[in-house]
């Protein structure tokens, strides 16, 4: 196999998008290869075609000799192609340990126990991360995150090894050691073909071979030398931007940094001394101290996580420090002087602005709150949108323009109010070359004409080069602060790059944190044949168990969904038990009695004997009655007619009247049928007293309440509660569990590696059907011991069917999870696809015989009904399975049915 | 605090929200179909129960009680043999089960009272009781009428003449909508506020706001101010246009008074929904605490079932909560026709509530700053 990758005319949208336009390429097998370009010109889609990740749309793509549009020579390769995605972990997971990572990834393409042993002690002990096994994988450096990324990918022995900007955001130090590390693997097996994107132009010299990639397109081919000599250019970021294309290029022009005039009457913008922050055991900045000049552009240099960020939040008055002072433009921080915030500008990370509003609007917000004069302050978004190019996008919103535009919006929103000092957090990130460079003109000019100071934080060494002074800062302190020269010249380094990392060695020589042990063969583990020898269906099932196991320790480590899948159910239980209650007892009544009679206190007698009932004062007139119902005081007012007594005795017919309210209707009927009861049984009783007829009725109705015969609500409302719980609380769940990784990144372990999709789904469901049967024990319980209710039938039928449901349940919210791409809509979907059909159809209330049209559908289809019917069947009529095994039929037919549906929509791969 | 800062990053929440168009989508929905569709969905308390007949007589009269069993209260009867009873009932295909006993007829014109049996399944206590009820009343009326010109009646001359007050013919939708109304309220405000803060929070625009020089109360107050505004106003909209105007009920108290309850529950809520989003450190976990805390408000405030059948516990409890004041202002307003004196107790206890809950979300926000960014 000569090339490795072919692809000619390869092109992907997104929407109106070309992300990778038309693109021929071929990568020979066992070089390097580095595609170069900024962030956003395709880099990351062009890898995640050839590592399988992403849907093919147009074109033509071979990767180890098969066309990758076919499925099977996909999963025939996946195990020979490794791909470590962009982000820093992105595809590990952070809660888990570094150990538990790797045995995940290496239980997924079936090594056994033995073998991950050694595999993972060798890759470990080789990458310096061994000492850290049984750390989480979140709480690691930028660096070791790449290692251990670096570990994940190679631990089944890849023929292509994908990685997609893996030093982005990693300090010097860290970053050498790891291209070492790539080079040490290449050497050893030189048949290992390495493809890797990067936007750090400097890196990419050790490379074989470059493909430049702009806008989609590729600018041009061939090694470093080739590059440079074809462009007639000193450096690869310059050779690039010859390359671009006349119309993006046409205003560039070097950067010139106008040397800051030696004023020393300037005074002092921003002071810091001893500053420190501790988040717990963690800190964040330890000891920083720095004094900036006013009209100084001073930089913090360093890497992702270093503590820049932090300090710069403790300047700005965001974080309170932990100890330490620092003073801001004459003002000490933490004074609360609201007066400074007018005199100092901020820009974030990631340039928050309001994408809801348009550009202008997002100006004149700022200027308002920073209380520019209303007159001047139309004229001065003017001003704004000319000096830094916006005019023609005023009428935009944010998210819908490029982000070198966002990047000068956000810098003119931190100008607006015309501040002192500008505290810029690594506002280049992520930006091309070109506007880069636009943007430092900017800077130059806001420093040496209107004497802003700039303190500016960045990962770019090309962009420290440039500031006054600037401080190298490393996990948390500051190693040096001094003018770039001095700095390179002090270490008598070429580059400031070769300067920081001689800093960092001097400053970890006190006990190395990552020590690699370079002797280990990073390839000694061939013991195994793979995973194609193996037994088929042994294979399926550890990587089903492997996706279990992973998915239970996240959940043991998440406290906010743990708590939900347990104390969620048992919380509601409690609510809606004690909520939904049919009995309508303690009702409020007074009597307007006109009549004072013995025979009329007989009556009141009679009312207020019933347990339903409670008496209050007794009315006084008209008015006292329809204020008191007005007020909701009483639900029902009696009144017995002046002379009630004496007409009846005269054998003329008497009218008692009884006023109900009427606000609740339920409970309204239930007063009129109360009433009613007592008035008949009073009747009764005076007749047999007055011995005028024997009975009043024909015929004697004897009713028998069956199952419940103290009508009590809760017989009836806590077994229909828990199959209500137990669709809607485990849907949640699972239906989180998916998505999450869509949000998180991990999904593609399910495109990159060779789990099916089944397994998948049955892997993320395992865990899930778990503590939903436990809380199913916990709610039975609840219900017997708390709610006193009595569980007369069948323990194991309803357990089995139960175990049945939450498997059901646990199914349909994988099958709304593959639907949505938000946490926040599969809360929503799960909520509405669970809640509606438990409460309104499934026969909690109205049974599902009586239901109509739609709604007698989904009751006669859901496995809901089916688990209420046997739920209320065993709880209060004692019955098992005999009885109820339509009920185990019905539900255990969903469970395929739902996961089938949830398989087939599942993509194996990206679109 | 300064007005003018309130005032401009409200405009800010209003624009915010104009531009998501699929919460305003979500805020039509639930203030208009929504509420259409729930009241007029509203079960009556006795609809289509399933009922079955076991006629051990076959007499003119048994088949004349059969008959008299239809829609809508009462599905039509099946008449079921005599060993299906108990498989019927177990099963759950029918929640009544009447027996007519042998000699029915016969007894009755001998005046033997002959005893007819009724088995209610009492696991479906909605219909058992007022179904029980009924099948009662009308054994008796068609016993009566078939007797009519055999036998005299006599009867004694008391009569109870029931009257419902605010809802004479006790239409459930003119209850099911206000109710719906109010729970629609309290569900978009919390949304809307806290939302509001955890998309600032997501998207890093709140350490803007922070280093601006704006109070934390002013970025609070401008949160529940617009929450508020839009609310209220849809609220309004909703009364007229929906309760009023579609469904037709009939509002017997004074709109605007009800209205001041509205705008004081908004208050409360809103604050609470900030406070939640200070607790949920992103949008998924304020989903999830959403469910466990709209619950219990809508289902235990009183207006699903009477409050006073409720546990004493839970009713105090509830009392510390505003959706129950609001809940008896809006009712005792909206049906009884109550005027501010007779409500003025709930508005109080509104605003009191509002006043703690906003303090305590303030406090809250200030001391979480440091941990949202």
């Amino acid at each position: 196999m000569k090339n490795i990758v072919a692809c000619e005319h390869l092109t992907v949208r997104y929407g109106n998008t070309l992300a990778i336009d038309s693109i021929s390429l071929t990568i020979p097998t066992g070089t390097t290869v580095g595609i170069i370009g900024p962030d956003g010109v395709g880099k990351s889609t062009l890898l995640s075609l050839i590592a399988g990740e992403r849907e093919m749309q147009d074109g033509q793509l071979q990767v180890l000799g098969g066309d990758m549009r076919s499925k099977g020579h996909r999963n025939a390769i996946c195990a020979d192609i490794a791909y470590m995605p962009q982000g820093l972990g992105k595809n590990l997971y952070p809660t888990l340990s570094v150990e538990e990572n790797l045995q995940f990834f290496a239980k997924l393409f079936g090594h056994g126990r033995a073998e991950r042993r050694t595999r993972i002690d060798a890759l470990t002990r080789r990458t310096g991360l061994y000492p850290f096994l049984s750390r989480p994988a979140g709480k690691l450096s930028g660096g070791m995150k790449q290692k251990l990324g670096l570990c994940c990918a190679l631990i089944h022995d890849p023929k292509l090894l994908i990685l997609d900007e893996p030093t982005t955001g990693v300090d010097p130090l860290a970053r050498s050691q790891f291209w070492s590390l790539i080079n040490d693997i290449h050497s050893a097996q030189p048949d290992i073909t390495v493809v890797v994107a990067t936007a750090y132009m400097d890196e990419a010299q050790q490379f074989n071979q470059l493909v430049a990639l702009n806008a989609g397109k590729v600018l041009a081919t061939g090694t470093a030398a080739e590059l440079l000599a074809q462009t007639g250019t000193q450096d690869l970021e310059s050779a690039f931007i010859a390359l671009l294309p006349e119309e993006i290029k046409q205003h560039h022009t070097e950067v010139e940094v106008t040397p800051l005039a030696d004023n020393e009457q300037a005074g002092i913008a921003i002071e810091a001394k001893h500053l420190t922050m501790q988040f717990g055991d963690f800190v964040a900045v330890s000891d920083v101290s720095f004094s900036i000049r006013k009209g100084e552009i001073f930089g913090f240099l360093g890497s992702n996580g270093c503590g820049k960020s932090t300090t710069m939040k403790m300047l700005t008055g965001l974080l309170p420090q932990t100890s330490g002072d620092a003073w801001l433009l004459g003002s000490e921080l933490g004074s609360n002087d609201i007066s400074t915030r007018y005199r100092v500008g901020y820009m974030s990370q990631s340039f928050s602005l309001y994408t809801e509003l348009t550009v202008r609007q997002n100006l004149v917000l700022h200027g308002r709150l920073f209380n520019v004069d209303s007159e001047r302050l139309a004229e001065r978004v003017d001003e704004m949108l000319a000096r830094f190019s916006l005019t023609s996008h005023q009428h935009s919103l944010p998210a819908s323009l490029p982000l070198g535009i966002r990047q000068r919006l956000s810098l003119a929103v931190a100008m607006v109010h015309k501040p002192e000092v500008l505290i810029l957090d690594e506002p280049t990130s992520g930006v091309d070359p070109v506007a880069r460079d636009n943007f430092w003109r900017l800077l130059i000019a806001l420093a040496r004409e209107d004497g802003v100071t700039i303190f500016i934080s960045t990962h770019f060494m090309n962009e420290a080069a440039r500031c006054d002074r600037i401080s190298l800062m490393h996990a948390g302190k500051v190693l040096v602060t001094d003018t770039p020269d001095a700095i390179i010249s002090d270490k008598q380094a070429d580059t400031l790059e070769e300067a920081f990392i001689a800093y960092l060695k001097e400053a970890q020589t006190s006990g190395t944190p990552c020590e690699e042990n370079t002797s280990t063969p990073l390839t000694t583990v061939h013991t195994s044949q793979n995973a194609h020898s193996r037994k088929k269906r042994g294979m399926a099932l550890r990587r089903l168990l492997s996706y279990a196991s992973r998915e239970t320790l996240e959940l043991v480590r998440d406290p906010i969904r743990l708590t939900m899948s347990f104390l969620g159910s048992m919380v509601l239980m409690v609510v809606i038990g004690y909520g939904i209650t049919m009995d309508v007892e303690d009702l409020k009544y007074a009597v307007f009695d006109r009549d004072q009679s013995s025979l009329s206190l007989e009556y009141r007698n009679a009312l207020s004997g019933s347990r339903y009932f409670v008496e209050m004062p007794a009315i006084t007139s008209y008015d006292d009655m329809d204020r008191r119902m007005k007020s909701g005081e009483i639900s029902l007012a009696v009144e017995i007619p002046p002379d009630f007594g004496q007409t009846l005795h005269n054998g003329e017919t008497v009218e008692i009247g009884a006023w109900i309210d009427g606000a609740m209707p339920s409970r309204a009927e239930t007063i009129e049928g109360y009433v009613t009861g007592i008035h008949v049984t009073w009747l009764s009783q005076q007749a047999s007293q007055m011995s005028q007829v024997t009975s009043t009725s024909n015929i004697n109705v004897v009713s028998r309440y069956l199952y419940n015969p103290d009508i009590r609500s809760l017989v009836a409302i806590v077994p229909a509660v828990i199959p209500m719980l137990l669709l809607m609380i485990p849907a949640l769940l699972t239906s989180l569990a998916v998505v999450r990784e869509k949000e998180l990144g991990s999904i593609i372990n399910l495109y990159v590696t060779p789990i099916k999709k089944i397994e998948f789904l049955l892997g993320k469901q395992l865990p899930y059907i778990a503590t939903s049967f436990v809380s199913f024990l916990l709610l039975v319980a609840m219900a017997v011991w708390l709610f006193d209710v009595p569980l007369k039938g069948d323990v194991v039928a309803l357990s089995v069917i139960a175990l049945l449901f939450v498997t059901f349940s646990t199914s349909f919210g994988l099958l709304a999870s593959v639907f949505t791409n938000s946490q926040i809509a599969a809360i929503l979907l799960t909520t509405i696809g669970t809640m509606v059909p438990a409460i309104q159809f499934a026969g909690m209330i109205t049974p599902v015989s009586a239901l109509e049209g739609f709604g007698r559908i989904v009751g006669e289809g859901h496995p809901v009904s089916y688990f209420l019917l046997a739920s209320r069947g065993i709880f209060s009529k004692g019955l098992g399975f005999e009885t109820l095994d339509f009920t185990v039929y019905a539900i255990a037919a969903s469970i395929p049915v739902t996961l089938c549906l949830a398989t087939m929509l599942l993509n194996k791969q990206e679109r | 605090m300064k007005l003018k800062n309130v005032t401009h990053l409200s405009v800010k929440e209003l624009w915010s929200l104009w531009r998501d168009p699929a919460m305003l989508v979500l805020i039509l929905y639930v203030f208009t179909v929504n509420i259409y569709t729930a009241a007029t969905a509203m079960p009556e308390s006795l609809h289509n129960a399933p009922i079955a007949f076991v006629d051990h007589d076959q007499s003119q009269l048994s088949k004349r009680i059969i008959d008299a069993f239809a829609p809508p209260y009462f599905l039509t009867p099946e008449v079921i043999h005599d060993n299906e009873v108990n498989r019927v009932l177990d099963t759950g295909a029918f929640t009544f089960v009447v027996t007519i006993p042998p000699n029915f007829e016969k007894e009755v014109f001998k005046g033997l009272q002959p005893d007819v049996q009724v088995n209610v399944d009492a696991t479906r206590i909605s219909q058992a009781f007022t179904g029980n009820g009924y099948i009662t009343e009308i054994l008796n009326a068609e016993v009566s009428a078939y007797l009519q010109g055999y036998k005299s009646e006599v009867s004694y001359p008391v009569e109870l003449v029931m009257r419902a007050r605010f809802n004479p013919a006790l239409e459930s939708f003119w209850f099911g909508s206000v109710m719906e109304l109010i729970n629609a309220v309290t569900m978009i405000a919390i949304i809307l506020s806290g939302a509001a803060l955890i998309r600032e929070k997501e998207r890093g625009t709140i350490e803007h706001l922070l280093v601006m020089p704006v109070s934390d109360s002013e970025i609070m107050l401008s949160k529940i101010l617009a929450t508020g505004a839009v609310v209220w106003t849809v609220t309004l909209l909703s009364v007229y246009a929906v309760i009023q105007g579609a469904l037709g009920v009939p509002v017997n108290g004074d709109v605007w008074l009800f209205m001041v309850a509205v705008a004081l529950q908004l208050f409360a809520v809103s604050s609470m929904g900030i406070f939640m989003a200070t607790i949920a450190r992103s949008m998924p976990q304020f989903g999830l605490l959403l469910i466990l805390v709209l619950l219990p408000l809508q289902l235990l405030s009183g207006g699903t079932t009477p409050r006073e059948s409720m546990p004493d516990f839970i009713q105090y409890i509830m009392l510390l909560t505003p959706n129950t004041h609001f809940v008896m202002a809006s009712q005792g307003v909206l049906y009884r026709g109550a005027e501010l004196s007779v409500i003025y107790p709930q508005l109080l206890a509104l605003f009191v509530i509002g006043c703690v809950f906003y303090t305590v979300a303030l406090r809250r926000f200030k001391s979480t700053i440091g941990s949202m960014t």
